[in-house]
């Protein structure tokens, strides 16, 4: 099974061992993901007022690359999923929108391509009982805090990847993989986004809600998908372990590198040395590494 | 607090420049307040995501552009996914956003982005936040 593949920028970067990982675990799994020969950034932000169609113009141009290869397109990133997935809702509902944005981006997309999160191939493609039979490495016992974030979740009016206020689609793939899922009130609270550019302080405050309200709760590691979350929750421990003598940082990685672990891909080609806050001293005490 | 309330104001062509751009009916709102319960910035807001929708619904398009609530918004639409009635504050105040970036009157801070952060941070943070304060 091969599906086509949008990176988006991040991937391709900072968050590499993201990419890597993720592409690695395909392949233990049973399926290939196929990067688009030709992409471009997807603008990382939908445009909330809806007059505002230049702002689809970035996203709608990768959609309509995307579909003359294929009819789905997979994504990893949380803000690349919610944009695209939100941009195609427009080019397939509305008309009028879409023959303007089709007129700015000089193609005739109709909306046609289905957006598929890799957690949602996982779960609806290859199912988690697969994932589960394919696991070389269960992470028994890894108390794991699962941080969805916004863009994985809101606001998609059809159901998006999960409910959107109690979602649990990162949990089933932790137990999946043999880890301990760990729920904390603040998984799915804003990490404070883009204000990471202006407004560090605010940034801090909410980054830390969620660090400690995992902490509180038990975690000893937190997983996302999203790079920007993964920043302003590295970020904000700097501040929460000078602020406070009994916080302890924890390691905040993405989810295809707990996979991969559990799949059975050595522990150095995950792109863990780009962490802040190493993970390996924790995965070494639970003999994961 | 004291204002003055007109019909001239309720109905006037700011309240409906507005509805336009954001594509919201701000009459909709019956101020439940779950908006700014579930806001995690709300804390910081001169205006709290409930009062801009009751602002606005009495024409006092003037005390919201004057708060500091569209540009500490960040767009996690929580108000949205929660409110009972259908309406996206985070579309409200993105739209008078743009209104002031159209004008060329936002405030745009680049200059006062930290190095540290255009080092490290993720290409998706600067993209976005451009895209929230340039326009």
């Amino acid at each position: 099974m091969k599906i086509p593949y949008y990176p988006g920028c991040t991937l391709n970067t900072v968050s590499k061992g993201f990419d890597l990982s993720a592409r690695a675990s395909a392949r233990s799994v049973g399926f290939e993901m196929e990067e688009l020969a030709q992409w471009n950034c997807c603008g990382a932000t939908f445009p909330l007022s809806p007059d505002n169609l230049i702002a689809l113009s970035a996203p709608a141009k990768v959609l309509a690359n995307a579909r003359k290869g294929g009819e789905e397109l997979t994504t990893l990133c949380s803000v690349c999923y919610n944009v695209l997935k939100r941009t195609n809702a427009v080019m397939k509902g509305d008309k009028e929108k879409r023959s303007v944005i089709n007129g700015f981006i000089n193609e005739e997309y109709d909306g046609s391509l289905s957006i598929i999160h890799y957690l949602e191939i996982l779960r609806d493609k290859v199912g988690f009982d697969k994932v589960k039979a394919a696991v070389k490495k269960p992470l028994t016992g890894l108390k794991t805090g699962a941080y969805y974030g916004c863009m994985l979740l809101r606001p998609f009016e059809d159901r998006g990847i999960d409910d959107s206020e109690r979602p649990v689609i990162f949990e089933d793939m932790l137990k999946a993989v043999g880890a301990e899922p760990v729920e904390f009130p603040n998984k799915i609270e804003c990490c404070g986004a883009h204000l990471a550019m202006s407004n560090t302080g605010l940034v801090t405050k909410l980054s830390g809600n969620v660090m400690t309200s995992a902490a509180d709760n038990g975690a000893e590691i937190i997983v996302t998908s999203c790079p920007l979350c993964q920043y302003n929750l590295e970020q904000s421990q700097t501040a929460l372990a000078s602020a406070t003598g009994d916080y302890k940082p924890m390691p905040i990685i993405y989810f295809t590198q707990l996979l991969g672990l559990a799949l059975g891909q050595p522990v150095e080609t995950l792109g863990f040395e780009k962490n802040v806050w190493d993970a390996m001293p924790l995965l070494k005490k639970k003999g994961l590494a | 607090m004291k204002i003055r309330l007109s019909g001239a104001d309720i109905d006037g062509p700011r309240v409906k420049h507005i509805e336009r751009v954001t594509g919201e009916d701000l009459k909709h709102c019956y101020q439940c307040g779950k908006c700014s319960a579930g806001c995690p910035v709300s804390y910081l807001m001169e205006v709290p995501p409930s009062r801009v929708m009751r602002l606005l619904q009495l024409g006092r398009v003037d005390d919201v552009e004057a708060a500091n609530t569209m540009w500490v918004c960040v767009g996690c639409v929580q108000c949205y996914a929660r409110c009972p009635k259908g309406c996206s504050v985070a579309s409200v105040l993105e739209g008078m956003r743009q209104i002031q970036l159209r004008k060329g009157t936002g405030p745009t801070l680049i200059k006062d982005i930290p190095i540290p952060f255009l080092r490290k941070a993720p290409q998706q943070a600067l993209v976005c936040g451009f895209r929230k304060f340039v326009g």
